[in-house]
This record gives C-alpha cells, sequence and structure tokens, in this order.
C-alpha cells in the first residue's frame, strides 16, 4: 500500500504529544508569590521554629498566607495576595532579624505528579516577570594599568639587586612600561635581566633621534597577556557580584558574563533600582595585622572571631593587635595553587610595591610571630523604632564586620610576593583566595545600562502576549479548516503539536521567556503550516493532473518534501546567525525561531502525513478527498 | 500538462517590474540617506520613561515640562493607550542632573563648583553618591537646603582637602528623575506611576549597529553560498538581489515614516531575511524541477509556468502570516508593534521581489536547462509523469 505508515511511527507521534501535553500543562498554573527565607551563612539551620516565626508574624498583620515548607536550606511561605508579598517580606524580615535572608519568590502550583516527572513552567524573563536589568563595564584598562605598575617596581626591584643602573622605570597609561638607561650596556643588561621573568610582556628597545644620550626599552602586554588580565577582572568582579546580589534576596539572580569586559545583572522582583545598585557597588576590605604576643599591652590588643564557622568553634576568638599592616587596597591578587615541593595546597598574594616595602618592613623584625587577615564588611541593618509621636519608623543603622579569614605564623621576611602554606586542603585555599580577592581593589566597573520593569507591566505583557498567540492560532486553524477542509484538519492537529512540542523543547533547554520569544512563537505558528500548505498545494495539483487521490497523496508529500527542508533550513541559518549575534530581546526571538523551525520540519510533516495515511490510507478504492 | 492552469505572464511584464522595483527602492535609499532611521534607544543611548497616567495624559503639558528641562531631543508619546505615556530623550539622566546641580551651586557663591562626582567611601554603607564641592561650606549648603532630606535621603557632610564632600543616600540620578516625575504631575494634575525605566549608555548603541550590520552581511553571505550549492550561483544573485531589494524597502519605509527603529524591528529585519528567501527558494524549487521536467527549454516560459503554479501556494502562505503578525500588531502591545510592521511590510516586499525580481535577474543572467541538470543520475523520481 501507498500511504501506510508503520505503527512505530504513529507510536512515536503519540509519545511526543504525550511529552508536549505534560510539559505544556505546568505553564496553566499560575504561581503564588512566597517568601523565601534563606540563612546569610551555611551553618544557620532553617527550621520548623523558623517557619512558625515566620507564619505568626504574618497571622499578626492579617496577611494570609498558607503551604509553609521547610527544605534543608530554605523556608517558603505563600501569600494569598501580590499586593502584600512586598510588605510580607518586610514584616518577616523583622521578625527574624539579622541572619536571615528574606527573598520575594514564586512558588509553582504544579500538581506534585507533574513536578516528580520534572515539568515544570517556563521561566520568564524580565519582561514578563518585573524587575531590574543591569549592564556593567568592568574598566580593564585599569586593572591592565595597575598590573604593569607593579610589573615596572618589580623590574626596578630587580636591577637594583644586579647593581644594573637605570635613570628610570615607569609605567605608562596605555600598557607600557619605559625603562630609561644612560650608557646602551646597561640597558642590554637590563634587559638581559628581566626578559625572562616576564613571559606575557613584549620587550623592545627603541631608541629615538631626539632623545639622543638615552637608551630605552619598552615593555607592553601581548594580546594574550591583556586577555589574561581582562578575564581575571571581569571572573573576579563576577564573583564578587554574586555574592554581592544574594544580599538582595532575589531568588534567582542572574549574573552573567557578556562578551569581553562586560556583565550582566538581572534580578527579578526587584522594584529599587537604586538599593538595588548600592548594594551590587559594595565593595568588602582587608586588613593585614600582627598577632598578639604575651608582651602585647593590653590596650593594643583587640579580638576577632573567626569567619569559618567549625574554626571559631575550634579555637575561639583570635587576638590581634591594632597596629594594621596594610590594608586590601595594596593587594594585587590572590591566586590558589599547590607547593611544587610538598604538594601542599597554598594561596599566593601579591601585593604593589607600597604594600610589599611595608610588609617587608614589619615582618623582617617579627619571624616567628602570627599574621592574622581580617575580612571587613560593611552592612546595614534595619530596625523599626518608634518615633515621638509613636509611629513604627525604619531605622537604618550600620555596622561593620570583621572577621578573621586566616591566622598564619611567619616564617621569613615577607615582600611583595607571599604564600599562606598549611591549609588544609584544596577547597580552603580557594575559598581564601577568593576571599582575599573580593576584599583586594577589583577593577571598577560602571553601570552602561539599566532598564526597570514594573510588575504591572510585565503581567500586562503576558497578557498581550498570550492573547494574541490564541488569536494567530486560532485564526490560523480556521483560515486553514475554510481552505483546506479534512487536510486542514490534519494541518491544525499538526499545528497543535507543534506548539506543544515548541514548548516542551523551550523548557527542556531551560531557556527563559522574553516577549520578543512570543513573537517568535506567534510567528512560527503562521510558518508553520507553510510546509501543510506547499503539501497540499501538491496534492491538488497531481489531483488536477489526474492522478489517483492514494497517488496524489503521496506524491504530493514526497515531493514537497525536498522543498520544505531547503525553504526551511535558510531559515534555520538566520536564527542561528540572530542567535550568535544576538543580545537580549534578539537573542529570546533567535531561540523561539531556531525551536520553531526545527519543531515545524517534524510536526507538519511527520504529524499531518500520519494523519492523511490514518484516515485515507486503508481504502482501497478512494474516488474522492477533502482537500 | 497544466492544462486548466492558465499561465500567468510574468517575465513579460519584466520591464515594468524591473522600473518600478528599481524607483522603490531609490525612493527608499533617498529617504534614508535623507531622513535616516529614527533611531531607538537602544542604538542612540539615552533615557526612556514609561509612564502611566490615572486619567487621560495631556502631552502638550508633558512636552513643556521635558522642554524647560532642555533635555536633549525629548519624545513624549501615547504608548498604548491614552494613559501611557513613553517619554525618551537621548540624555543620561546622571549627566543631566550632575548639570543642574553644578548650575545651582555655581550660583551660591563665587568660585562655588561641583568638582566632581565619586563613589561614596567603604564606610558610608547604604549611600548613592559622593559630590564633590570646592568653595563652599558645609554650612551654607544647609542653610540654602541644595540637598533636602525628603530628596535625597540620608546626607552626610564631610571636609577633604578643603572642599566640602557631600554624600547622599539617594543617588542624583533617581532624584532628578522623581523632580521630572513630580513636575509632570503638577504640569497635568493627574497622579503618575513609574512603570519602567530604561537607561542606555552611548557606548552600547555603536557595537549594536556594528552587530546588525554584520549579521546582514553574515546573512546574506551564507545564503549566497546555500543557494550556489543547493541550485546555481545564477539563483544565488538573483535571490540576494531580492534580499536586498526587500530589506532597503523595508527600512526605506522606517525611514520615510520615522518609525522607531529599536533593537526588535533589527530582528524583524533579519528574520524577514530568512522569510524571504523561503519564499524565493520554493519557487526556485519548482523552477529547477520544471527546467528538468518540461521539454520546454525558454527560460521565461519555464518561469512562468513554475511562479503560477506556486503561486497558490505563495498566497496562502503570505496569507497566514499576516493573520499572525496582524494579530501581534494588533493585540500583543506597543513594544512588538514595530517588530510586526517591519514583518508585514517586509513580507508584501519579500513576496513582490519572489515574484518578480529573483526569478527576473536569474533569466537575466541567461540560465539555461544545462546548468540544472541533475549531475548525479536519476535522482528525480519521475512516475506521475506519464499524464498527457
Amino acid at each position: 500500500m501507498l500511504n501506510r505508515y508503520p505503527l512505530w511511527k504513529y507510536l512515536l507521534l503519540l509519545c511526543f504529544a504525550v511529552i508536549g501535553v505534560i510539559y505544556s500543562i505546568p505553564n496553566l498554573y499560575a504561581p503564588d508569590p512566597a517568601i523565601q527565607v534563606s540563612g546569610d551563612s551555611s551553618a544557620k539551620v532553617i527550621d520548623a521554629p523558623v517557619l512558625a516565626k515566620m507564619e505568626a508574624a504574618l497571622k499578626a498583620a492579617n496577611i494570609e498566607a498558607f503551604g509553609g515548607e521547610v527544605t534543608a536550606k530554605t523556608a517558603m511561605l505563600r501569600i494569598k495576595d501580590v499586593e502584600q508579598q512586598m510588605i510580607a517580606r518586610k514584616l518577616v524580615q523583622q521578625a527574624l532579624g539579622d541572619g536571615y535572608v528574606v527573598a520575594l519568590n514564586t512558588a509553582p502550583t504544579t500538581p506534585a505528579w507533574l513536578q516528580s516527572l520534572g515539568a515544570e513552567p517556563l521561566k520568564l524573563g524580565l519582561d514578563l516577570a518585573g524587575g531590574v536589568h543591569f549592564l556593567l563595564e568592568v574598566d580593564t584598562a585599569s586593572a591592565v594599568a595597575k598590573r604593569q605598575e607593579i610589573n615596572a617596581d618589580d623590574m626596578k626591584d630587580k636591577m637594583r639587586k644586579a647593581k644594573v643602573r637605570y635613570a628610570s622605570v615607569v609605567a605608562q597609561k596605555d600598557n607600557q612600561i619605559i625603562a630609561r638607561f644612560r650608557t646602551a650596556e646597561a640597558r642590554d643588561e637590563g634587559l638581559a635581566l628581566v626578559r625572562g621573568d616576564f613571559p606575557t610582556l613584549l620587550f623592545d628597545t627603541a631608541d629615538s633621534e631626539q632623545t639622543a644620550g638615552e637608551f630605552t626599552f619598552v615593555a607592553s602586554f601581548t594580546e594574550a597577556g591583556v586577555r589574561e588580565i581582562e578575564d581575571y577582572a571581569v571572573s573576579q568582579n563576577l564573583i564578587t557580584l554574586r555574592n554581592r546580589v544574594n544580599e538582595l534576596g532575589v531568588s534567582e539572580p542572574m549574573v552573567q558574563r557578556q562578551g569581553r569586559n562586560r556583565i550582566i545583572v538581572q534580578l527579578a522582583g526587584i522594584q529599587d533600582p537604586a538599593e538595588a545598585k548600592r548594594v551590587i557597588g559594595k565593595t568588602a576590605n582587608l586588613e593585614f595585622r600582627l598577632g598578639a604576643s604575651p608582651d602585647t599591652l593590653v590596650s593594643n590588643k583587640e579580638e576577632f572571631p573567626f569567619k569559618d564557622e567549625l574554626m571559631q568553634m575550634q579555637r575561639g576568638n583570635a587576638v590581634l593587635e591594632k597596629q594594621l599592616i596594610v590594608t586590601g587596597d595594596r593587594v594585587a591578587n590572590a591566586t590558589s595553587s599547590f607547593d611544587p615541593e610538598t604538594n601542599q595546597p597554598q594561596v599566593n598574594i601579591t601585593l604593589d610595591s607600597l604594600g610589599g616595602t611595608h610588609m617587608h618592613r614589619v615582618t623582617r623584625n617579627n619571624v616567628g610571630r602570627q599574621m592574622g587577615i581580617l575580612f571587613i564588611e560593611y552592612k546595614t541593618r534595619t530596625q523599626v523604632v518608634k518615633n515621638a509621636a509613636g509611629e513604627d519608623v525604619e531605622k537604618m543603622t550600620q555596622y561593620v564586620e570583621r572577621k578573621v579569614i586566616s591566622l598564619a605564623t611567619i616564617q621569613s621576611a615577607l615582600g611583595v610576593q607571599f604564600r599562606i602554606t598549611g591549609l588544609d586542603n584544596p577547597g580552603e585555599a580557594s575559598e581564601l583566595a577568593l576571599l582575599l580577592r573580593a576584599g583586594a581593589l577589583a577593577a571598577p566597573m560602571h553601570f552602561v545600562e539599566e532598564r526597570t520593569i514594573g510588575p504591572s507591566l510585565g503581567a500586562e505583557n503576558i497578557k498581550n502576549g498570550v492573547d494574541a498567540t490564541l488569536w494567530g492560532f486560532g485564526l490560523v486553524v480556521l483560515f486553514m479548516l475554510v481552505v483546506y477542509r479534512v487536510f486542514g484538519i490534519f494541518a491544525n492537529i499538526a499545528l497543535a503539536l507543534n506548539l506543544l512540542m515548541m514548548i516542551t523543547m523551550l523548557s527542556m533547554f531551560g531557556a527563559t521567556l522574553t516577549l520578543p520569544g512570543i513573537a517568535g512563537i506567534v510567528l512560527t505558528i503562521g510558518m508553520a503550516v507553510d510546509a501543510n500548505v506547499l503539501i497540499h498545494s501538491r496534492i491538488r495539483e497531481e489531483l488536477k493532473n489526474g492522478a489517483s487521490p492514494q497517488q496524489a497523496i503521496f506524491a504530493g508529500y514526497e515531493r514537497a518534501f525536498i522543498t520544505i527542508v531547503d525553504a526551511n533550513l535558510t531559515t534555520l541559518i538566520i536564527g542561528i546567525i540572530l542567535f550568535a549575534i544576538g543580545t537580549g530581546p534578539i537573542k529570546g526571538f533567535a531561540v523561539t525561531l531556531i525551536v520553531g523551525i526545527i519543531t515545524t520540519m517534524y510536526a507538519s510533516v511527520s504529524c499531518s502525513r500520519a494523519l492523511a495515511n490514518l484516515v485515507y490510507g486503508n481504502r482501497k478504492n478512494l474516488q474522492k478527498i477533502s482537500i | 500538462m497544466t492544462k486548466e492552469l492558465r499561465i500567468i505572464d510574468f517575465m513579460g511584464v519584466r520591464h515594468y517590474t524591473s522600473t518600478l522595483s528599481i524607483i522603490i527602492v531609490l525612493i527608499s535609499l533617498a529617504s534614508l540617506a535623507i531622513n535616516g532611521l529614527k533611531l531607538g534607544l537602544d542604538f542612540t543611548g539615552g533615557t526612556q520613561l514609561e509612564l502611566l497616567f490615572d486619567r487621560p495624559a495631556d502631552l502638550d503639558k508633558i512636552r513643556d515640562v521635558l522642554e524647560k528641562e532642555e533635555l536633549k531631543s525629548p519624545v513624549a508619546v501615547l504608548f498604548g493607550s491614552d494613559q501611557e505615556v513613553m517619554i525618551r530623550t537621548q540624555d543620561q539622566m546622571k549627566v543631566k542632573a550632575q548639570e543642574k546641580l553644578s548650575e545651582q551651586i555655581a550660583a551660591l557663591g563665587s568660585g562655588a563648583a561641583l568638582e566632581g562626582i565619586e563613589r561614596p567611601a567603604r564606610e558610608l554603607e547604604g549611600f548613592g553618591d559622593a559630590l564633590v564641592i570646592a568653595n563652599l561650606s558645609a554650612e551654607v549648603l544647609q542653610q540654602k537646603e541644595l540637598f533636602p532630606a525628603e530628596k535625597y535621603g540620608r546626607v552626610e557632610y564631610q571636609q577633604r582637602d578643603g572642599k566640602t564632600l557631600v554624600v547622599v543616600e539617594n543617588s542624583i540620578d533617581s532624584v532628578y528623575l522623581r523632580q521630572i516625575i513630580v513636575d509632570i504631575e503638577q504640569a497635568t494634575g493627574a497622579k503618575v506611576e513609574l512603570r519602567s525605566s530604561e537607561f542606555v549608555g552611548p557606548q552600547i548603541g555603536d557595537e549594536l549597529r556594528d552587530q546588525g550590520g554584520l549579521g546582514m552581511l553574515v546573512a546574506f553571505a551564507l545564503v549566497f553560498l546555500y543557494v550556489a550549492v543547493q541550485f546555481q550561483w545564477k539563483f544565488s544573485t538573483g535571490a540576494i538581489i531580492g534580499l536586498i531589494h526587500d530589506v532597503v524597502v523595508t527600512l526605506g519605509f522606517f525611514a520615510f515614516f520615522q518609525w522607531d527603529f529599536d533593537l526588535t524591528v533589527l530582528a524583524a529585519v533579519l528574520a524577514l531575511i530568512g522569510y524571504s528567501i523561503n519564499d524565493t527558494i520554493v519557487i526556485y524549487d519548482r523552477i529547477r524541477e520544471n527546467f528538468r521536467l518540461l521539454r520546454k527549454t525558454d527560460p521565461h516560459e519555464v518561469i512562468n509556468i513554475s511562479i503560477t503554479q506556486t503561486l497558490g501556494r505563495t498566497i496562502m502562505t503570505s496569507a497566514s502570516v499576516f493573520i499572525v503578525l496582524f494579530c501581534l500588531y494588533f493585540i500583543a502591545g506597543e513594544v512588538l508593534q514595530g517588530f510586526a510592521l517591519a514583518l508585514i511590510i517586509g513580507i508584501i516586499a519579500g513576496t513582490y521581489s519572489s515574484v518578480y525580481i529573483c526569478a527576473n535577474i536569474t533569466a537575466a543572467l541567461g540560465i539555461t536547462k544545462e546548468d540544472l541538470m541533475p549531475k548525479a543520475k536519476g535522482e528525480d523520481g519521475s512516475e506521475v509523469n506519464e499524464a498527457p
């Protein structure tokens, strides 16, 4: 028989349809607004009493809450009314006090059996969910400049030690170090001395006519060297930003690198960009201090807790001198690595030249004593106090948190570069390096883009988008039905499957749905039937040419297929280009366009053909088809 | 072969359609050159606000407020309904706020000047900006109430190197923005809600323009290559000229009517390339098939037959895409209107170019039966063609 499909093809289709339905259903359940509480350190226990406190606080304010849940690290409480979500957050924060991060969240209302299958609603972009979007640019040029200053100091140091006489070694703004000498011999000697130590620098001897009697060499970063510093500066800022953003209590913040030196921050649910900007711009600081010795004066002693809870339990507070050696501003770099000899984890710290001088002066006389590193954060606490009129007003108080992140014995006089060894494991080393970097002066960032979308606008965008999709779908279905009758039904069922498969693929890839993304879906609906139109016009043509209905159906599908693939592949190429070059709205559109083309190629051809075969394939003497 | 089908003589009118196409493209290019595209915020940088009024908004009064602030090319238009207003300017709020404050400070005494804006020191957690003011004491500033608490939140005065440092909690751009909204509220007597705000720095725009242009060129190149491999370079040339026509005409419309050209419109123009080539390829496919199948060798005749055969499909598909585009235009809200509009124009242009331009050029380049004969044998099934 001409128009028969093997059973497995039908089963495959059925399978896709079922999966499509399962993964699309969760989108019909509107999520509940919720308040989510987590501890600001991993040691904080979130348990039933915390939840009870939350519930009590909301009950007192007459806010309806339900569906409390406690998981390993968080407690979640659903709120009946979206309008009260913000107030509820404030109340819960007050009731719980410091040490807890209270976030606005949405809790899925997907039935448990669907959740257990991994079916979740699509993630919504900011234009649909509301929130703030920032684009930050990392000033990598200044990071490069700072590194060159340190390199220049290093070179001077080396040449001084080797007794090479130089006139000056200066770091220029444009990533160049210029070293000047009085004689050519001294220049060559100096160059030979430093060349091997700086693999990422390009050295060039440039004697110009005007500066007769002066011999110079110029050292500038290679392209790869610049890249490396940029990468380092951006990833360091990325880590710092992630930590900061967690303070804002956003349930699923997005902090991502974009391009060479930009970082995107998207915070759903935040409505005050000013607050977010303040928190993002915050920096921590470091202080290096000597540990108190038995003969240190009491007036010069200070006690600090350890940042690591376990250390705090084992050792109790650490006692340090009040006098500080250097601050974090002098730290240029901190990386974790392994000691080449003992293979033990260690942290390498690089200071700038001034920091190195201070460090050397203090440590050369104190070998054998301890040195502590303090991590300093400036935090704000919101308290509710009664004002003169007896009203509750919020009062912001600032406090400083100083905690010890490292306490190590000084083994020898330290200079610009030194290391901390004796760490238990590589994890501890990288954690310490991270804290040191977070406290060091990161490359400065500035905001180049800022968008705020109100929640009401987001809701309106969702409604508009869904309406447009439904209308588009409905009208196209009607159109196909009127023009192609029974074959129109086949095409429409295929279109429905196409839509289900699109939603399924988008949620499986974890794609974020945006308004342009919805436009892509709607456009796909319009373009998807093109495949069926091609097939149907082909069948009509074959019929006109005198083919029997069975032959016409067969030829129609066979011949149209090549055209469909040709035509869709070009659109796919465009989709991929859009995805590759695009940012923001273009990318959202490109994703749905690409997914739409893939599902269209399958659904429009296979599904409608299966249906045509099912209905007409078995009839031996088919005289007429409705097309 | 196609008894009932009356072949339409598309190629017969090719001199007229070519002339028409050239005129339209020239007009489009002229309006692009003279008017230029009215680039949206994404490309120019600047500030865009969406305001919701509690009553129909009085645009004239809003514009007066914006004029008074001397904002750079301010725009105030209704957005969606008569209560929603979109305001746009190419000014950066931060720069503008700094300018205004500088003026106010300079007026307070001889030599008084706002020297710069810095990040507040680490200790002042929660503060937005630190203003460095020369030749003016903290007392005078406090007396003149330049930084009232209801606007700036907490304000700290400090001394540094003989200069006054004013550290404010609310950043100056947010204060300035708030001030504009209050001014608008006063001028119109309505309550205003800020629904969304966008600030885009000037450096983003250039990059986007480069990326958009690059994307278009890459798209053209890949399409050319694909068609050349699947068909033949004469077809590629026709397809690319058709695509350029579509893009130029769409951009021409946006320039002529001064519609906003933003990122979503750019996406639409690129998507249009995908759609338009789709249309062209369906016709090319049929031309290739007919060249191989029919005994006729006159290219014009073959092309006429092919276009006529696919005409039904061309109309149907364009119609169904039009349906969804009109849904997007009328229902999906203001944000996607530019997108829908670009595609509506583009698809009219694309359908026209697929029928009248692409094949026309392929024929003009002298396409022959030999160009398209399959190199491999018998890949084309022919059992259906025993009919008359």
